[in-house]
């Protein structure tokens, strides 16, 4: 039995074609809208998601949600329903509950580029689907939040509590602390005391600094719609809960699950026993696949986080692969569903359905509306530019690989041993090798790197992923075709033995 | 640590944990379920031993793995819940058995 | 914040900071030497960062006798190098000899091996390495776990494996105590011989020394010549396939499958003469994954973490190339794709061999001269 939503346009691996025009990968506002461009345009399009339901994160299981959730979550998770309804019947396939795990060159029998080749895994079944142009739609992750005893249990993210609070109603007992920085942090916040949740504190990391660096864009940010938002939300929170500003230092304490929470603001230390600490200081791309698939990436230095490099049509600098939404840089929802429907444009004019003036001419409004819903971004990114006492940690024992258990002060010590880099730091520490694949340390150590070697986390650069950028049991991968030139890579030939090789 | 409003219980659908019997509702993963149970530490790390549960529940972090089923090392936030389940701690490294699950 | 301890007046330069650079460093700084070592940045080629870890003798020499001495030497020599890197900086590399085996998946590969090794002793010069021919059943007894499509396995004793990248960190960490000038972001463009030696030059400055050693892999070819030096290589890439962390079930390394002592397996390898790219080619990976599952059943639910293609430092026949230039004495090439097999040999006997300026026979048999010789019928 099955809860994946998608009737007629959803698909199991074993049923999916060998062939499509467009693959997009991820169910999320950009690739929702970017599959429904697509396909509306005569794409034979295939849409993958990892979920059991399209909405990716911000809308998550949107289509199960009841009217109690539109009180709940609010009005801009609701405005996520119409996006998915479209999509379900745009004519495009849809493989949920599917990962898809490489992306590579598919050549034709003279080994002439024809497009891609995007390996896919769903109910332990794995297939190489080709597909002549890529949408990636992997949206963001939460940035990490080191801080003592973050691994604990009772530790979890602020994006963690909203998936199970829309996937499953699931309110927090006890005493709920929430901490970080960013407009996420409140609209928890009150998203949980609306339904019932003991918030007990919430904790405000921001530095005080962020405010006189943020104002040269506050003119522009006062005309954009965030602001009605933004003032009736802190309102909301002064009343309801207990807001401790410019918290500077803060860690989590057990024994063997997290028990208290210690902050450090106004000089002077704090603790309150808790139940659950949800975390949360903004969001960075998801980049490991566009990462593994070669793209060129850039440090943001606003955003504090590395993304790919894409042009107006969101095609990144690998030809057919293409990526919109919050992983070619941090915008929000309605941008992503905007920036889809671009990539979805520009997707159909490489592949010749449309031509490049009706491309032009239907981009024109979507960029103009595109501009209008950024409009104050500049003064969120520096008003919530979390604080480095958060990114780089403070105290040395912090844990910044939770995967291999590697400390801030390891990490340190191996630059001056010789490790100036990420990958380097792969080798010296094992860091990034786990089964997350530095989704949760990669930032932290190349900020590490960079502030011990005192360079920009530019010049450091960010460990280099591979395939597959998601796990698969192995004996998926041995069910994938075999060929005889493999085999002779593999074997040589028999009567010249592998002895031969190894000379 | 978590509870249910009202609103969105679902069917019932009852899998065993570490031996013990859970309800949860159709539509939750693995990961959520326990969580509703009040259960926050799902495995032990292989480097350490130390205990460690669901922390991002999107799939990125993997640290809410579990055994599903005699297969080790099963991202509970990615599985949805079915009847019957056997859900286990996952302690430590994934565990090789001479005889693995068909 | 300083990571190189300088020295204004190097007495040696080392170009490459992979594994082959990083043991002639350290054995040149017990030497007494003034090291420096040369090395790229970040993301570079880095062919020894892409290693299996074995420490390998069986099939070794064929064609070439002297190789089978060398490497049986490294395998003997090998508990001294890790003790001496425990000493040097209290990193246990992890190393475990405890025989290895290549296991056949059919008779006709029991016997392409057997033949193989039959060759290998029977050749002129022949230096023989012990090794068992065992059956399935025979095999079982070492190897529980293995599955009945196993026919068979050859057996060495003296093969072992190590973990790399511990010994790699160990290395550099030793550089503190050789006090070893470390340069990272260091590439070499040229070097231009003069009078007193040698100046090589890159975007980061110039450096004179009167002595150098090129270990700089893949990247020799472009530079021996500038030293009067020659290193023909042929393209060779080799994929890998890494698994997460299992409960420890294999302790013997296999030739194409291994568990290192952290618990991920790995599992390899491919000899492909198609250089030009390092996109994983699937197919490869489903014959690797498949050929292991068949040896040892149980991995068939172990989730695969990471896929890599690398390059190997591959010279015309597989055996490493030493020589020291003829025409600009203080010059010196070192490759081999056996880099952690050998690891001992580079960082005592290779060492004292440059520091001394002398090549005795034993080593100036790995000179490029061999590759000029018409192969005898």
């Amino acid at each position: 039995m099955t809860t994946t939503m998608g009737g007629e346009a959803a698909h199991t691996v074993k049923d999916l074609a060998d062939a499509y025009d467009v693959i997009v990968i991820g169910a999320g506002p950009a690739g929702l809208s970017a599959a429904t461009a697509v396909s509306t345009l005569g794409a034979r399009t295939l849409l993958i998601d990892e979920n059991q339901t399209p909405g990716g994160q911000i809308y998550r299981s949107i289509l199960l949600a009841q009217t109690a959730d539109r009180q709940r979550l609010g009005e801009d998770y609701w405005q996520g329903r119409e996006i998915a309804e479209t999509f379900l019947h745009s004519g495009a396939q849809y493989a949920p509950a599917t990962t898809a795990w490489s992306i590579g060159p598919a050549n034709d029998e003279g080994g002439g580029f024809i497009g891609h080749e995007v390996g896919v895994s769903g109910s332990g079944t794995a297939r190489l689907i080709r597909t002549r142009q890529v949408v990636l739609a992997t949206g963001a992750l939460e940035r990490p939040f080191p801080i003592p005893g973050w691994t604990l249990p009772g530790v979890m993210t602020a994006g963690a509590a909203q998936i199970v609070l829309k996937t499953s109603g699931l309110i927090p007992e006890g005493r709920v602390v929430i901490a970080g920085s960013g407009p996420l942090l409140y609209l928890l916040a009150a998203q949980l005391i609306e339904a019932g949740a003991t918030v007990a504190a919430v904790l405000d990391t921001m530095p005080r600094s962020n405010w006189l660096k943020a104002l040269r864009h506050l003119p522009v940010f006062l005309t954009s719609a965030y602001v009605a938002k933004g003032l009736r939300l802190l309102r909301t929170m002064q009343r309801r809960t207990k807001v401790v500003r410019w918290v500077s230092a803060m860690s989590a304490e057990g024994p063997g699950e997290m028990k208290e929470v210690v902050w450090t603001a106004g000089g002077q230390e704090h603790r309150l026993p808790a139940d659950l600490l949800l975390l949360h200081q903004g969001v960075v791309p998801n980049v490991n696949f566009s990462n593994a698939a070669g793209c060129r990436h850039v440090w943001d230095e606003t955003q504090l986080a590395f993304r790919p490099q894409v042009d107006e049509w969101y095609e990144t600098s690998v030809p057919g692969i293409a990526i919109a939404g919050d992983g070619a840089g941090i915008r929000g929802a309605e941008a992503a569903a905007l920036q889809g429907k671009l990539a979805g444009l520009g997707c159909a004019a490489r592949l010749a359905l449309i031509g490049g003036e009706d491309r032009d001419r239907r981009a024109s409004s979507l960029k103009v509306q595109l501009t209008k819903v950024t409009r104050g971004r500049e003064f969120l990114d520096a008003l919530y530019r979390p604080s480095k006492a958060f990114r780089v940690p403070q105290n040395p024992e912090t844990i910044v690989c939770r995967c291999e258990e590697i400390s801030a002060t390891q990490i340190r010590a191996s630059v001056s041993a010789g490790a100036i880099g990420p990958n380097q730091m792969k080798v010296f520490l094992r860091s990034g090798m786990g089964p997350c694949q530095g989704r949760l340390c990669g930032p932290t150590v190349t900020e590490l790197i960079a502030d011990e070697r005192g360079v920009s986390p530019d010049k450091v650069g960010y460990y280099r992923l591979r395939f597959p950028i998601k796990p698969l049991r192995l004996r998926e991968l041995a069910s994938l075709p075999q060929s005889d030139a493999a085999k002779v890579a593999v074997l040589a030939d028999l009567a010249d033995t592998h002895h031969s090789k190894v000379n | 640590m978590f509870r249910r409003a009202p609103d969105r219980i679902r069917d019932q659908v009852t899998f065993t944990f570490d031996g013990m019997p859970i309800s949860a509702s159709a539509g939750d993963s693995v990961a959520a379920a326990l969580l509703a149970a009040g259960i926050r530490a799902c495995r032990t790390t292989p480097v350490s031993g130390a205990p460690r549960g669901p922390y991002c529940m999107m799939g990125v972090c993997f640290e809410c793995l579990v055994r599903i089923d005699g297969v080790g090392n099963r991202q509970g936030c990615l599985v949805p819940v079915q009847e019957g389940m056997t859900v286990e701690t996952q302690k430590g490294s994934h565990f090789l058995s001479a005889e693995p699950a068909q | 914040m300083a990571i190189s301890r300088k020295h204004a007046d190097p007495d040696i330069v080392v170009v490459g900071g992979g594994l082959m650079g990083a043991c002639l460093a350290w054995g040149l700084a017990r030497q007494g030497l003034r090291v420096c070592v040369l090395d790229e940045g970040d993301i570079a080629l880095r062919a020894s960062r892409a290693n299996f870890a074995l420490i390998w003798v069986q099939g070794k020499g064929l064609g070439f006798p002297a190789y089978t001495a060398w490497t049986k030497a490294a395998a003997a020599a090998w508990p001294q190098l890790a003790s001496d890197l425990k000493s040097d900086t209290g990193i246990d590399v992890g190393l475990d000899q405890p025989g290895g085996f290549t296991l056949c998946l059919s008779d006709r590969e029991l016997q392409a091996n057997v033949d193989a090794l039959q060759r290998l002793h029977n050749q002129p010069g022949a230096v023989a390495h012990p090794y068992e021919v065992l059956d399935h059943r025979q095999t079982k007894a070492f190897l529980p776990t293995i599955g009945p499509d196993v026919s068979g396995a050859i057996y060495c004793p003296l093969d072992g494996h190590v973990n790399s990248l511990r010994l790699f960190r160990a290395l550099h960490t030793a550089f503190k105590t050789g006090d070893i000038d470390y340069r990272a972001d260091h590439a070499v463009d040229t070097i231009e011989p003069y009078a007193g030696g040698f100046v090589l030059k890159g975007a980061w400055g110039e450096i004179r020394v009167p002595k150098v050693v090129l270990a700089a892999g893949i990247d020799n070819a472009r530079l021996a010549p500038m030293v009067g030096l020659d290193a023909p290589m042929k393209p060779s890439r080799g994929q890998i396939i890494v698994t997460e962390k299992a409960s420890p079930f294999l302790r013997h390394p296999i030739v194409t499958v291994r568990q290192t002592d952290e618990g991920g397996v790995m599992i390899g390898d491919s000899e492909e003469a198609d250089s030009a790219s390092l996109t994983i080619n699937h197919t490869i990976s489903s014959v690797m994954a498949d050929r292991a599952i068949r040896m040892f059943p149980l991995l068939a639910d172990l989730n695969v973490v990471r896929t890599w293609s690398a390059l190997r430092v591959m010279t015309l026949d597989g055996c490493p190339v030493y020589e020291k230039s003829q025409s600009h004495p203080g010059a010196f090439v070192a490759m081999a794709h056996s880099g952690v097999t050998l690891a001992p040999q580079h960082a005592y006997d290779l060492a004292h061999v440059i520091a001394a300026g002398v090549i005795p026979d034993e080593i100036s048999i790995f000179g490029t001269r061999r590759f000029h010789v018409p192969a005898c019928a």
